[in-house]
């Protein structure tokens, strides 16, 4: 059964979750009214500009701040040689903190880019000519940026999930009637949020105030405290709107930076981090090689999947890009092996980024598998379907729910597959080469423990307050209705508030647990409020609060394979002049649990999908082996999809449900990302007959391919 | 003799003359961010690539992180808090918010003040580079979903939010050609 809704806001039913309504913020962002982190004026407020290193490995021998700090308007200028210590031997929510918050801790360059001093002036016209004018000089080392899967420096990290072996990959691999053994390759990405990160530090009666841009209020404020070793209840971290995150908004300089400028002027500091700078300051995804192997029988019954990612990380923190890992929930299999590698290079640690590990581990798995479909004379979906797992293929642990092959059903219905002529290279129209693809979407269900407190007001309205992060999500839409839903009332009674770190731990917007999580919390709380109130009497003029704390819950969870899944599908047009690939339309059915607010929703699944387009044909990060720096770190040298590349794309789901969860929510900020550009790429070999196994697929990739272009 | 690096002038804005004194260097986009607290218009990229601080100056589209504010007396401007009619939405506000024509909402503005002008320079008969035919007795092209989609791509989402602008673009549109035929 597919949940068939409305685009538009819908009057009836007045309060269930389920029906579609319009952002609780949305009238302020469409006015202008919202205000972001850089936005919210303070009287004596200074500006900071950061200065960063032009080189990519070696150490400072000085920053000539001197005449700089003479030039008008400059209050100070920090760096390594005067900044305040910070503690960064710390574990926090994610770990030990990327050394990049060692900022102006030592002389050490580890990359292009790395923050070597920030000017504080009384104006940001003052502070930017000023650091533009700070000379700084540099003893500068040899450097490696070159990466390959076939570097020397590769390696195989501790820890879980790196490496995962079942059966005996090479017998079964002999034993295959057909194999498929290529190598895929992504380039360098980055987030790409359209509000660069800013943070405003200021200290007010004894307690550090911070306004910021992130993924979680509560976990930077967190690892401040940790950093300056403040007593933790005096950080507060507040971060109303947020103008898109993607995995880049966490603990990052300018929140670190505006805190030492406030501290040492005792004054209000606004550092915001430009453009080009947020290329080497707030992270991106690895660039990937991957090599596949499949082994199958005639009938495409999977013997061996072998997954071999590599990703890059820096010289001074160990992140990896986990490829390998997509498949693992994926497809039964006799033998299966997936290894994450990394090398360690002269370049800024990589981070989080919509579906770290599924977004390119999904391109190169499931468009090996089109490859495989094309040897075995299958259709890709029936190759799916005959190598479904009846539990998990690595794990042996049930599936919560999975509802993949419902997917493909449902999309194949509405996409015409049924109607597809498998060969490839034969449809033209003018000058235009026409092919269809599809591919697999996964993406786990995380959950995290999380606090709220929900007040019953005197005046019959009702307070939800939890530290969750809307990174234009419609996170907090969706508390809105999960709380309204819980407490039986209509929403407009209903007032949630966000981004703040005195609300109490909470779990941070990413891996698609937010709403999970805090909904998870919300309700709780509403339960408890609602027995109380039941048993009568007034409502003092505090209110009646109740806290929740999902901890215990959490950690009880049953062990099962929680995941969504998904089913895309796209048509592209190949132009035989050009070598242009445009997407003529997408559809993406998913299975992602119970779906709060179709409205949003819809929008986080077009949104992802429309990343996996952008993926497939246009993003692509330069980096100059000889500087060891980025060519065009902005948005003309990183194009990502505009308005004219993005066609009509629909997304829908399936009824997803599973009765021991207590939520049912699973999570959709990921997952359309995820297959989407395999599903382009197979559609561009059903076009040209040739397989394009580095992405993006750029134009002069097709031209030079030749295919059915030259026939 | 020193020369001087700022200067009093007069900017009008949404209606409204603000005399301020301003630092030569300063652009049209800090002006009203960091002087005159409109931060509706943002700052995406400061660059002239993303569309997010677009404005209008007088009535045409403009990025105003590529205009310095010194430039821009005797210009009438409009910013996103100028296109309202008080409490009453301008029909493309009303349509991004209906059809979650955005999601983060930091490129909304820009695209809300690009769409308006969009709508203008259709009715007027521009052409865009997804025009078929441009030759003047051809008429108004119509407004079909490749035109917005080029006419507005300047403005840059990187939520992903196109496929929804370019309704709600279709749909003020719409709703604007009904007001006019009513009107006549």
């Amino acid at each position: 059964m597919t949940a068939r809704t409305t685009t538009t806001t819908s009057p009836a039913p007045a309060n269930a979750a389920g029906a579609s309504y319009t952002r609780v913020e949305g009238r302020d962002k469409v006015t202008g009214a919202a205000r972001y982190a850089g936005e919210i004026p303070y009287a004596d407020l200074a500006h900071g500009w950061l200065v960063l290193s032009t080189i990519a490995r070696g150490r400072i021998l000085s920053v000539e701040s001197d005449p700089v700090r003479e030039m008008p308007g400059v209050l100070a200028v920090l760096h390594h040689g005067n900044a305040p210590r910070v503690d960064s031997d710390y574990v926090g929510m994610l770990g030990k903190p990327d050394p990049i918050v060692e900022v102006f801790q030592h002389d050490r360059i580890p990359f292009v880019g790395w923050p070597v001093a920030l000017v504080v002036a009384e104006t940001s016209e003052q502070a930017r000519e000023a650091a533009e004018a700070l000379v700084v000089r540099y003893e500068e080392e040899t450097h490696d940026v070159a990466f390959s899967s076939a570097h020397p420096g590769t390696y195989t990290p501790d820890g879980d999930g790196m490496l995962i072996e079942k059966g005996d990959l090479e017998a079964e691999l002999a034993a295959s009637t057909h194999v498929v053994d290529h190598e895929y390759t992504t380039p360098e990405e980055h987030h790409g949020s359209m509000e660069p990160h800013a943070a405003m530090a200021r200290w007010d009666s004894g307690r550090l105030e911070i306004v910021d841009s992130n993924q979680g209020s509560g976990w930077v404020a967190d690892e401040l405290a940790k950093l300056f070793s403040l007593d933790p209840d005096s950080v507060r971290v507040r971060s109303e709107h947020v103008g898109g995150a993607f995995g880049s908004k966490g603990v990052r300089v300018h929140q670190i930076l505006a805190v030492m400028a406030a501290t040492q002027l005792d004054r209000p500091v606004r550092v915001v981090i430009t453009r080009r700078q947020l290329f080497s300051l707030t992270g991106y995804r690895s660039p990937t090689a991957q090599r596949v192997r499949l082994g199958a029988d005639a009938d495409g019954r999977l013997r061996a999947v072998d997954h071999q990612a590599h990703s890059l990380t820096s010289t001074v923190h160990e992140f990896v890009e986990t490829s390998a890992g997509f498949g693992r929930p994926m497809y039964a299999s006799d033998a299966h092996r997936s290894v994450n590698r990394v090398v360690r290079l002269d370049v800024p640690t990589p981070t989080f980024m919509r579906a770290p590990g599924e977004a390119p581990g999904s391109f190169a798995l499931e468009s090996a598998l089109d490859e495989l479909a094309e040897k075995c004379g299958m259709d890709p979906i029936a190759l799916r379907a005959r190598n479904e797992p009846d539990v998990g293929p690595v794990s042996g642990l049930p599936f919560a729910s999975r509802n993949l092959l419902a997917a493909y059903r449902e999309g194949a219905r509405r996409f015409g597959w049924a109607d597809r002529d498998p060969r490839p290279g034969v449809r033209r129209e003018g000058r235009w080469l026409l092919g269809t693809g599809t591919a697999s979407a996964t993406f786990p269900v995380i959950v995290a423990p999380s606090t709220a407190a929900v007040t019953a007001e005197a005046d019959g309205t009702f307070t939800v307050r939890v530290n969750a992060a809307d990174v234009g999500t419609g996170a907090r839409t969706a508390l809105t209705l999960i709380a309204a839903e819980a407490l039986e009332v209509p929403r407009e009674r209903v007032h949630v508030r966000i981004g703040d770190s005195d609300f109490g731990p909470a779990a941070i917007s990413g891996g698609s647990m937010g709403t999970r999580s805090w909904g998870w919390a919300v309700r709780v709380a509403v339960t408890e409020l609602r027995e109380q109130l039941a048993l009568g009497g007034d409502i003092p003029p505090q209110g009646i609060t109740v806290r929740s704390d999902t901890s215990a819950a959490v950690g009880a969870l049953a062990q099962k394979e929680r995941h969504s899944f998904g089913a895309q599908f796209a048509e592209v047009g190949v132009d035989v002049a050009t070598g242009e690939v445009r997407v003529r339309r997408m559809l993406g059915i998913f299975a992602a649990g119970k779906i709060v607010n179709p409205l949003t929703a819809r929008s986080q699944f077009v949104g992802g999908m429309t990343w996996g387009l952008s993926m497939a044909l246009h993003e692509e990060a330069h980096r100059d082996q000889a500087t060891g720096g980025h060519v065009g770190a902005d948005f003309a040298g990183y194009h990502f999809a505009a308005n004219a590349d993005v066609p009509v794309i629909e997304a829908d789901w399936v009824e997803d449900t599973d009765a021991d969860d207590p939520v049912g929510i699973k999570g959709i900020g990921e997952i359309g990302i995820v297959g989407a550009a395999a599903a382009i790429a197979n559609a561009v070999w059903h076009a040209t007959g040739v397989r394009h196994r580095n992405l993006p697929i750029r134009p002069d990739r097709v031209l030079s391919a030749g295919g059915a272009l030259d026939a | 003799m020193a020369l001087s690096t700022s200067s009093a002038i007069t900017l009008n804005i949404n209606g409204e003359k603000h005399t301020l004194p301003v630092d030569h260097r300063t652009t049209l986009l800090d002006a009203l961010r960091e002087r005159l607290d409109l931060t509706g218009t943002k700052k995406g990229c400061d660059q002239g690539q993303c569309g997010a601080c677009t404005v209008l100056v007088d009535g045409r589209r403009a990025v105003s992180c590529l205009q310095l504010a010194v430039a821009s007396e005797g210009r009438e401007i409009t910013t996103i808090e100028g296109v309202a009619q008080g409490e009453q939405l301008h029909p493309v506000q009303q349509a991004f918010l209906d059809l979650d024509g955005y999601q983060c909402g930091y490129c909304t503005p820009g695209q809300v003040c690009s769409a308006i002008a969009v709508i203008e320079e259709h009715a007027a008969g521009w052409p865009s580079a997804a025009t078929t035919d441009v030759r003047p007795e051809a008429g108004v092209p119509e407004l079909s979903a490749e035109e917005i989609r080029e006419r507005m791509s300047g403005n840059l989402c990187r939520c992903g939010a196109y496929v929804s602008i370019v309704q709600a673009v279709a749909q003020a549109a719409a709703s604007n050609t009904e007001d006019t035929e009513a009107a006549a």
